[in-house]
């Protein structure tokens, strides 16, 4: 008894020293909640915190203390206390530790609920991952961004896909992540609470530039969100080479080509329009408007020697419209006037 | 030539040549077909399994079957071989399960210090941010890399407690299928070989997962590495049907099932599983393989040029993954099982009481392997499955605390009020509760799908599995190397050193874990090669890393103090635990055939504290001369 006494005291301390510690600190574990999901998130973890900070004093008290006090004495050959076990404390830990468990799990499912049931009047933002891009449509208004754009207080449901492999939406400070996988689209519903910059982090392994597959996020207050849609809606002033850009910059194309000679991924642009080039199979061909418009729509037809290993997305014909191609073979050939 | 008498030797010739084989088979082929003559990967996958036929026969492991076809007999040879010297033997096909639990453990190991060294590396990339030594291709490899070595070291390590004890506890001369179970050790080299040779062949990129489209689209190291695994998978299969064969067959009389030693219940819960869930691992890879090679769109919903030319209908994406985890769940059981049976074993010989509650945790090892059957989509919370079906396996997976705590409750349980004594083996035991505590305790948190949503695919998770992982695994083994190595050797270790090792990674250990957590709950990414510093998880990783590095400095003391020891410590006791387990009542080192006559039990297996109780009734002639 006087030992269960004493156990049970150190129990306590530990426990209670975590939990001080917990209440203040619990915050800095984690980033910013700038989400209403987050704040289920958190709650969720910081209860699971709470009953982990106990089992961990409880299991590591008994140690502690057992150490000291059931240490063998020098000289001490003998054995401890003979008892096999006691069917009643096996019940109880067996049981409690379910009803405990089950708790959690029934609370988990109510949250998952909560954060998962649309609302009326959501934002769709459809959103695709590429190697290493991420895309933004917003299909009520015909607008498409690399930078991510949401109002405030108000739901969004991102609408997920991806063109080539597995990728994953996750804004650390929304809490809430979801996988872009190839042929289904995923929603994923977040409110932002808080307007400032973020950023998307991918987070599922998606190859070679999987560390840097990043895009900004943008929370804004309704009025200037609205504008935001205003400038974007308005009709483009350029010419189509300006389209062309634009249409580079969302679809991440200048991820993996640049546009000033340097070295990268794939080719570069600049002044290849109108340049006899060596293939992979060695034929020479020139590139024109045809050869250009077949490499974006299927780039494993005819590799430029000297990229036989690299892999752009195949699936590229499925996002860009007729326009789109247009638009951005002008750009590349726009380039190409520059050298001259 | 004497080299040549070394089975390994031979092997890896054969290897080389059945590779080469393959190469020219794949080439003529194509030639005959009017084709261009050389296709890399088709020609390496057909080499590889040509290779891995080739090291079969040349280390050995086929001969006697082959013998038998021709209706020759084979007489069991026993002891070392009569015409090398001794540790030959341990080189070539031995049919000894002491000799094969020997090879499994100390390849093993090798195993685990290639996987960490490659650790190191990427930890000394990540200390901070931006890219300072390698390359983000190298990077992917390495990780990769690392994962799959390390799973392989560990199922070997697996493999060497179970072949090398599980005899020796239930009072078997030997395993049920002495042949099966050589051919079961070996077949781990040519894989082991196979999976280290992607490094050779441009890497990959996917981490051990695997996960397709990325892995339809990786480097053709991506395929050297899926061959690797699948031959590993068939030693699992082999040696967890020789192991359950060996148990339900072989007991010493008066052995009933609740008399075991408690261990031998842990290699029959991962047996089990071993039995039913590798074939799953196998099969999804080798879809990863045809739909590679041969353009069967099982996976990729964006079909390949080759697929369209093969007329092939998309795929689907997750279902690879449900396939995957159907194994690679379960697995982590197999990883941990025998290392929690190592603490329930080690624990009453060194607190000189009775194993609390020793029914309950047996029935708790086949209760964990059992609902870990049905758990496994909490790996694809945040993946696209069916969203309602993330209730029930949230549900599942909560469970799966049940069992896991009626452990750390019963191990408490044995401790408290005995005479708790500290040798290296007890240290690495009461090390391993610590940590497998923090690995079990932030478990419930990915089980919850709310919460899981953040942590899935963070730092968070790594901590997690770490920790389960050395706790489960890596604690208990290293606990098992010092408590054996006097009836496998003959001599005792050091335990100054000893003692260093754990006082080394054990502290080591405590800080990689939380910091991995820390980082994580801060948003850092499982699998990049660059962080942010903005989420301030610099200070963390440095941490981390020189964590890492204690944690391997420890390994190598251990390694200097059992490679020394081996040969110069002092002369073993019969018994130096008083241990009441059957191996410690006959002499140090174990004879060639272990019991010269079959004993009996007689009663529990723990009582320790119980004057009279007898657990092993030896003949008196096979007892040792001098029990001290």
């Amino acid at each position: 008894m006087k030992h269960l006494l004493g156990v049970s005291a150190l129990i306590a301390a530990i426990t209670l020293a975590a939990w001080a510690w917990l209440g203040t600190g619990f915050d800095k574990l984690l980033p910013i909640r700038a989400s209403e999901e987050s704040f289920y998130v958190d709650r969720l973890l910081g209860m699971q915190f709470y009953v982990i900070a106990f089992l961990f004093a409880l299991i590591i008290g008994f140690m502690l203390y057992s150490f000291i006090v059931f240490r063998r004495r020098p000289g001490d050959d003998g054995d401890g206390d003979h008892f096999h076990g006691n069917t009643t404390l096996e019940v109880v830990w067996t049981v409690v530790p379910l009803g405990v468990v089950l708790y959690f799990a029934v609370l988990g499912t109510g949250y998952l609920s909560d954060i998962t049931s649309p609302e009326t009047d959501e934002l769709v933002v459809e959103v695709t991952g590429s190697q290493w891009n991420w895309r933004f449509d917003y299909p009520e208004y015909g607008i498409s961004s690399a930078e991510l754009f949401l109002p405030v207080n108000r739901q969004t449901v991102l609408e997920l896909t991806s063109i080539d492999v597995i990728h994953s939406f996750w804004v650390p400070e929304f809490r809430v992540k979801q996988d872009a996988v190839p042929g289904m689209v995923h929603p994923l519903r977040i409110t932002p609470t808080e307007t400032g910059a973020y950023v998307v982090r991918c987070a599922e392994i998606c190859g070679l530039d999987h560390s840097y597959m990043l895009a900004d996020v943008s929370v804004m207050e309704t009025a200037d969100f609205d504008a935001w849609l205003q400038s974007q809606m308005a009709p483009p002033t350029g010419g189509l080479a300006e389209v062309g850009a634009e249409l580079a910059q969302v679809n991440g194309c200048l991820g993996c080509h640049s546009i000033d000679g340097s070295e990268n991924t794939g080719p570069t642009w600049l002044g290849i329009y109108g340049e006899e080039v060596y293939l992979a199979d060695g034929s020479e061909i020139i590139i024109d408007d045809a050869y250009l418009r077949a490499s974006i729509i299927d780039p494993g037809s005819q590799i430029v020697a000297g990229f036989e290993n690299v892999s752009m997305p195949a699936n590229f014909g499925a996002v860009l419209s007729d326009a789109d191609l247009d638009a951005l073979v002008a750009y590349i050939a726009s380039l190409g006037k520059d050298k001259e | 030539m004497v080299i040549f008498s070394l089975g390994i030797i031979r092997g890896i010739v054969g290897q080389i040549v059945g590779t080469a084989v393959g190469l020219i088979l794949v080439t003529l082929i194509r030639l005959l077909m009017g084709l261009p003559a050389w296709k890399a990967e088709p020609a390496m996958i057909i080499g590889a399994l040509i290779g891995a036929v080739g090291f079969m026969i040349g280390v050995g492991a086929l001969s006697d079957w082959f013998k038998w076809m021709g209706g020759k007999e084979t007489p069991m040879h026993h002891g070392p071989p009569t015409d090398k010297p001794a540790w030959t033997r341990y080189f070539s096909v031995d049919y000894n399960h002491k000799v094969i639990g020997v090879q499994y453990a100390v390849t093993g190991i090798l195993l685990v210090l290639v996987a960490g060294s490659l650790a190191l590396i990427f930890r000394t990339e990540l200390a901070q941010t931006g890219l300072q030594y390698i390359e983000a291709a190298t990077f992917n490899t390495l990780f990769g890399m690392h994962g799959i070595v390390m799973i392989a070291g560990i199922l070997l390590g697996v493999g060497g407690m179970i072949n090398y004890l599980v005899p020796l506890m239930i009072g078997a001369s030997d395993m049920a299928f002495p042949r099966l179970n050589a051919f079961g050790f070996w077949i781990n080299v040519p894989g082991a070989i196979l999976v280290i040779s992607a490094l050779f062949m441009g890497g990959w990129d996917t981490g051990w997962t695997g996960y397709p489209p990325l892995s339809v689209l990786a480097p053709m190291g991506v395929q050297a590495f899926m061959l690797g695994v699948y031959l590993v998978g068939i030693s699992s299969i082999v040696g967890s049907a020789n192991t359950l064969v060996t148990v339900a067959k072989m007991r010493a009389p008066g052995m009933s099932w609740f008399r075991m030693p408690i261990f031998v219940w842990a290699a029959v819960a991962t047996s089990i599983i071993q039995l039913t869930a590798t074939q799953l691992i196998g099969l999804s890879f080798l879809m990863v393989t045809v739909e590679r090679v041969l353009g069967m769109g099982f996976f990729n919903p964006v079909l390949t040029a080759h697929a369209i030319e093969v007329g092939s209908p998309p795929g689907n994406v997750v279902l690879f993954q449900h396939l995957f985890w159907f194994y690679s769940h379960p697995a982590v059981y197999v990883f941990i099982l025998p290392g929690l049976g190592i603490i329930s074993e080690l624990l009453p010989v060194f607190a000189r009481k009775p194993l609390f509650g020793y029914k309950w945790i047996a029935l708790s090892s086949l209760a964990i392997a059992l609902v870990g059957f049905l758990v496994w989509a909490h790996h694809m919370f945040t993946a696209g499955m069916e969203p309602f079906l993330r209730i029930p396996f949230q549900f599942a997976t909560m469970l799966v605390a049940v069992p896991t705590g009626v452990k750390f409750f019963s191990w408490v349980g044995t401790i408290w009020r005995g005479k708790l004594e500290f040798p290296t083996p007890m240290l690495f035991v009461l090390g391993a509760i610590s940590v497998f505590l923090i690995g079990g305790l932030t478990g419930p948190p990915n089980g919850t799908v709310t919460t899981d949503l953040y942590l899935h695919d963070t730092y968070w998770i790594v901590g997690h599995f770490h920790a389960t992982m050395f706790g489960g695994f890596i604690f208990p083994f290293f606990a098992a190397l010092y408590y054996w190595f006097p009836k496998a050797t003959g001599r005792m270790y050091n335990e100054r050193l000893g003692k260093l090792h754990f006082w080394l990674i054990l502290p080591g250990f405590w800080v990689q874990s939380l910091g991995q957590i820390a980082v994580g709950l801060l948003g850092m990414r499982r699998r990049i090669a660059d962080y942010d510093p903005a989420l301030g998880i610099q200070n963390g990783h440095v941490w981390i890393t020189v964590a890492g590095y204690v944690i391997g400095l420890s390994v190598l003391v251990m390694i200097y103090n059992l490679a020394w020891s081996a040969r110069k410590g002092p002369v073993a006791a019969a018994n130096p635990w008083r241990s009441r387990s059957p191996e410690f009542q006959i002499p140090s080192p174990i004879p060639e055939h272990s019991y010269a006559e079959a004993f009996v039990i007689t009663g529990e297996p723990y009582d320790y504290g119980l004057p009279g109780a007898t657990y092993v009734a030896m003949n008196p002639s096979a007892a040792p001369a001098a029990a001290d």
